[in-house]
């Protein structure tokens, strides 16, 4: 069994308000989001699409448009909207007093690989 | 005997428990109060009013001293409680009182937060919380001076406003893009701001305070970019902080305030806690409607009767006479939610509902607020509104309104505001002619003044005057509209940006009458670049409105890596650019370097991380941005012309050099190429560029409106110029007037369909003092446009945009 362990990645303010940022991992990137009412999102860096870095795409609502071919993912769920189909798999994130924690391992089974 | 209730504080949250309790049970406690502050319960939401001047302390007191005696409550005023013995269920105080408890009731608020830089405990230096703060603030203005308010949310705003009342020179200083960002968005923010304003209060905003300087008191304020403003008095009114530490030193649970749970008891079961020290599920308070809703939990809850405190939802008011504004809920954007926005632009008028399943959950108003108490008691309601959904906004009073005038942005523009550009004709010039004249229609109005004639973007503008002035008789055309959150088409928004000296996104929507709280992606590149073009030096650009490309000065790959393109001017490269480049490929191991299409070289899949590092070196060397992902000035191809070639006629390539100098760095609706070929054989591709020139032995032709994308285009010819000096005048001319008239993503050979040639040709080649004009426009928008983009990035200007914001790559190893 692997416990969930709270890592802190940052504060709020260093996310612009409908931004995100990167942290990086071994296992690749995982993108951290900041809606407009201050609302933290994790995802996985990667469009269910062709792999876009969702990082760069522009965050409207609880949701990012990719930036190489406009889908539009769900920041909740990682699910693509509309007529698009595929999932981005979603990290828990909260926020304590103004700082990011991730929960870590972001990858529980990490030995199992 | 009765139980002992001993209450710490004496607010506004006691005050109103005390009441309740007393008209309960009587008799039940035996009742003592320690309050630090020298006096009885007042209003302390009424102290703005006491510092403006329109009342005075004993019109705000609550419980006069008469009260207390009546009611047999023993009152310590200037008594402050410094300890508490759970053991022993005593409190101490400051003057050296022990006193037991059977029951405790701690409320001690909260204190205003103080940002500690350097000067802040300088006299003069004040914070907003009580009635010493506003009689020392009254006491300060009798010498009249500067006040600077640090804060711009509703304490601030308020303070600011009853300073500028006693006479003060006031300014607010506020760290966030717009006033009370917490209760009110960007739109409402900017009605606030310009009713602040036009009070004679500046307002600084997106300021950071650096230092409050005076060497024996305070005699001004720092800010972080250097400007100094003097001031005899410094308001800090930047938050509060709950007041708990009584609670944390006798060991209760403590957060950000003392925790309590539903019947406001702390961790000790004998000691209560109510108003803005307290904490409830998580959240924390800081307006009286939730305290009075504490307050009568607490009552009953002491006198043993069930009482549950649920938390609240809040509302906001501003207490600034003539302002009003409302705002409760949640009113950010979200893909589930739906909302309805009402501008009357006249009347300073903005209401916006959000909705969530049918329900609103979020409300702002502003310069109307009837019917905040409607909205929000439908709100906390959860009532489920989609009967009502299409008159909502219009409030409860509705009964079948008149709609909004859709030509209410027009009426309200004043006779000498600017309607055509092309032959400067004003507002009151048109109506004045239409009225005199009784001309009828738009041929009519183009003959006698002109107005529309030349390039005719002023066309709807014009149009809609015919139908102000003659009424229903005539039915303007309306322009396709620019997107779905406005009527007006880009060419009307365009002219109404000039005429009504409007500078921000939020002006814009406001006073154009958006229909959208925050518009969408294809309105707000565009108003982005319009009011860029429209005020160069003056408009701040929005980050928020631009793509990756231009966000990341760089463009994006398949793979997520970006792609630098450097300058190389007109083509031109020397052995030290491109060991440089050479260098900078190898340094970051950048995959592909590649000679582009335009006459560059590209370097392919450079890491996100690593592109200040690339432009830093490439800065190094002379190089600056490329600009290869900008709707701006791409490319100037040229051929090598008369320096080498057999047939060249002129120095192409020092022409198209000076040419890329010139223009370089300039924003424009769309992407822009010039090419300069040495001979009509045209080896430059000159002409399918947006501007293309061709040598000839007897000087220059000025080609336009060329482009080979996915409609190739040939050029057409605009005239022949003898001189180098004449191709840049009237480059610069022919880029400023497309900067001006072009809508968004229209290329020149777009705007040129529109407008036509003639009208082009007129103010370009023909009217010599308008095409000089257009030159010096260009060149003034130049002097803030040619700044590298890269150096600014290299030395740390929007940081966060390339570096990762944690690296966990040795955490997981270490796993
Ligand atoms: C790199 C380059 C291809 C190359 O390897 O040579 C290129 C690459 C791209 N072009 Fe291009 N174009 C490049 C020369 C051209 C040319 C040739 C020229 O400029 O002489 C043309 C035709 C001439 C013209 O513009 O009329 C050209 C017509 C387009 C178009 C179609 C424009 C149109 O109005 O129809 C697009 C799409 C757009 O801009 O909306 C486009 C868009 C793009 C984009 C930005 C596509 C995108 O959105 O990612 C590509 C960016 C790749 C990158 O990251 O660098 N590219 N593109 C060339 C860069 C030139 C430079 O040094 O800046
Ligand atoms: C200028 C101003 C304008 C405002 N306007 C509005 C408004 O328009 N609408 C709105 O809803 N709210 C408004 N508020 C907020 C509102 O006044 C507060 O929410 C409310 O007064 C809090 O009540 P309270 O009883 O929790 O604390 P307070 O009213 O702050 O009372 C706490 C009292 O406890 C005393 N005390 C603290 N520590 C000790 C101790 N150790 N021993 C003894 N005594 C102690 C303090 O001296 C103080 O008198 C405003 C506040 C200010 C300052
Ligand atoms: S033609 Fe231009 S846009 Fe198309 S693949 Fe090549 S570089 Fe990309
Ligand atoms: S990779 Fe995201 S939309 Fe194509």
């Amino acid at each position: 069994m692997n416990t969930t362990d709270w890592l802190e990645i940052g504060r709020l303010d260093d996310i612009p308000k409908r931004g995100a940022r990167v942290v990086k991992t071994a296992r690749g990137d995982i993108a951290i989001f900041r809606t407009m009412d201050d609302q933290v999102f994790a995802l996985d860096d990667k469009c269910p699409h062709k792999g876009g870095p969702l990082s760069q795409g522009i965050v409207q609502g609880e949701s990012v448009t990719c930036p190489l071919h406009n889908w539009v993912i769900s920041l909740k769920t990682g699910e693509a909207q509309g007529a698009d189909q595929g999932c981005t798999r979603t990290i828990a994130v909260r926020l304590q007093d103004g700082r990011i924690q991730l929960s870590w391992p972001a990858v529980p089974a990490v030995k199992a690989a | 005997m009765a139980e002992r209730l001993l209450i710490v504080g004496n607010g506004m949250a006691p005050g109103r428990m005390l009441e309740h309790l007393l008209e309960k049970a009587p008799g039940r406690y035996d009742i003592t109060i320690f309050n630090a502050e020298p006096r009885v319960n007042y209003d302390r939401i009424m102290l703005s009013p006491v510092l403006s001047g329109e009342k005075n302390y004993e019109q705000i007191v609550i419980h006069g001293d008469g009260w207390y005696i009546k009611n047999g409550i023993t009152l310590h005023k200037g008594t402050k409680v410094v300890g508490i013995d759970r053991a022993a269920k005593t409190i101490s105080t400051d003057n050296g009182l022990v006193e037991s408890y059977d029951k405790l009731v701690i409320a001690t608020g909260s204190v205003p937060f103080i940002i500690p830089v350097p000067g802040h405990n300088l006299p003069g230096v004040l914070s907003y919380r009580d009635l010493d703060d506003v009689d020392a603030m009254i006491l300060a203005s009798k010498a009249r001076g500067n006040a600077v308010v640090i804060g711009g949310g509703l304490l601030g705003l308020e303070a600011a406003a009853g300073l500028a009342e006693q006479g003060m020179d006031v300014t607010v200083v506020h760290l966030m893009p717009t006033l009370m960002e917490r209760q009110l968005d960007a739109n409402a923010g900017y009605l606030l701001k310009k009713e602040i304003e036009s009070r004679g209060i500046k307002v600084i905003t997106g300021a950071n305070t650096k230092a409050i300087l005076g060497s024996n008191r305070v005699e001004g304020v720092q800010l972080e970019d250097g400007t100094v403003i003097p001031a005899a008095l410094v308001v800090m009114a930047v938050g509060i902080r709950p007041n708990g530490w009584l609670g944390k030193e006798a060991g209760l649970t403590v957060n950000r305030g003392i925790v309590v749970d539903d019947q406001m008891r702390t961790s000790d079961p004998d000691i209560f806690s109510l108003g803005e020290c307290v904490e409830h599920r998580g959240a924390t308070y800081g307006l009286v409607a939730p305290l009075y809703e504490m307050a009568g939990v607490l009552a009953k809850t002491l006198i043993d009767e069930p009482a549950a405190y649920n938390g609240s939802v809040t509302a906001t008011k501003l207490k600034v006479t003539g302002i009003s504004l409302f705002s409760a809920g949640d009113f950010a954007e979200a893909k589930d939610r739906e909302e309805i926005v009402l501008r009357d632009a006249a009347r300073g008028v903005y209401k916006r509902l959000v909705l969530q399943d049918g329900k609103i959950i979020g409300t702002v108003l502003y310069g109307d607020v009837e019917d905040g108490a409607w909205f929000f008691q439908l709100l906390r309601e959860g009532a489920d509104i989609t009967e009502m959904r299409q008159t909502l906004i219009y409030g409860q009073g509705y009964a079948g309104g008149a709609k909004l005038d859709p030509m209410a942005a027009i009426a309200a523009l004043p006779d000498d505001a600017e309607i055509c550009g092309c032959n400067g004709v004003c507002k009151g010039k048109i109506t004045g002619a239409i009225t005199a004249n009784g001309l009828t229609n738009l041929e009519e109005v183009r003959a006698v003044t002109k107005a529309s004639a030349s390039c005719g973007s002023c066309t709807g503008l014009v149009e809609k005057l015919i139908g102000l002035t003659l009424g229903d008789s005539y039915a303007p055309k309306t322009s396709k509209a620019a997107c779905g959150c406005t009527d007006l088409g880009h060419d009307d928004i365009r002219r109404l940006i000039v005429a009504k000296e409007l500078k921000s996104i939020p002006a814009v929507m406001q006073e154009l009458e958006w229909k959208t709280s925050c518009g969408c992606s294809k309105c707000r590149p565009a108003l982005n670049y319009y009011l860029l073009a429209t005020w160069p030096g003056d408009y701040v650009d929005d980050n928020q409105s631009r793509y990756i490309n231009e966000r990341a000065h760089a463009n994006i790959q398949k793979d997520g890596t970006y792609s630098v393109i450097p300058r190389m001017w007109g083509g031109m490269t020397s052995a030290a650019e491109l060991r440089a480049i050479a260098d900078v490929a190898d340094k970051f191991n950048i995959p592909s370097v590649k000679v582009t299409g335009g006459q560059r070289i590209d370097l392919l899949g450079v890491k996100k991380e690593d592109l200040p590092g690339v432009w830093a070196d490439l800065n190094a060397a002379g190089m600056v941005s490329g600009h290869a992902y900008a709707k701006g000035l791409r490319t100037v191809k040229t051929c090598v012309g008369s320096e080498w070639c057999r047939f060249g006629t002129q120095d192409s390539t020092g022409l198209g050099i000076k040419l890329e100098k010139f223009t370089w760095g300039s924003w424009t609706p769309h992407k822009v190429k010039l090419a300069v070929s040495g001979c009509p054989r045209n080896c430059a591709e000159a002409t399918v560029k947006d501007i293309g020139i061709v040598c000839i032995d007897s000087g220059y032709e000025f080609h336009i409106g060329g482009a080979a994308g996915m409609e190739v285009k040939a050029t057409v010819l605009l005239c022949r110029l003898e001189t180098e000096e004449e191709v840049l005048e009237y480059t610069g001319a022919l880029m400023q007037l497309y900067r001006e008239q072009a809508h968004y993503l229209d290329r020149i050979h777009k705007w040129l369909h529109r407008v036509g040639l003639d009208t082009v040709k007129k103010q370009i080649v023909e009217d010599h003092e308008r095409r000089r004009a257009l030159f010096a426009r260009f060149v003034h928008a130049q002097k803030f446009a040619q700044i590298d983009p890269w150096a600014e990035r290299v030395n740390g200007a929007f940081g966060h945009e390339f570096k990762p914001l944690a690296d966990l790559r040795l955490a997981s190893a270490a796993e």
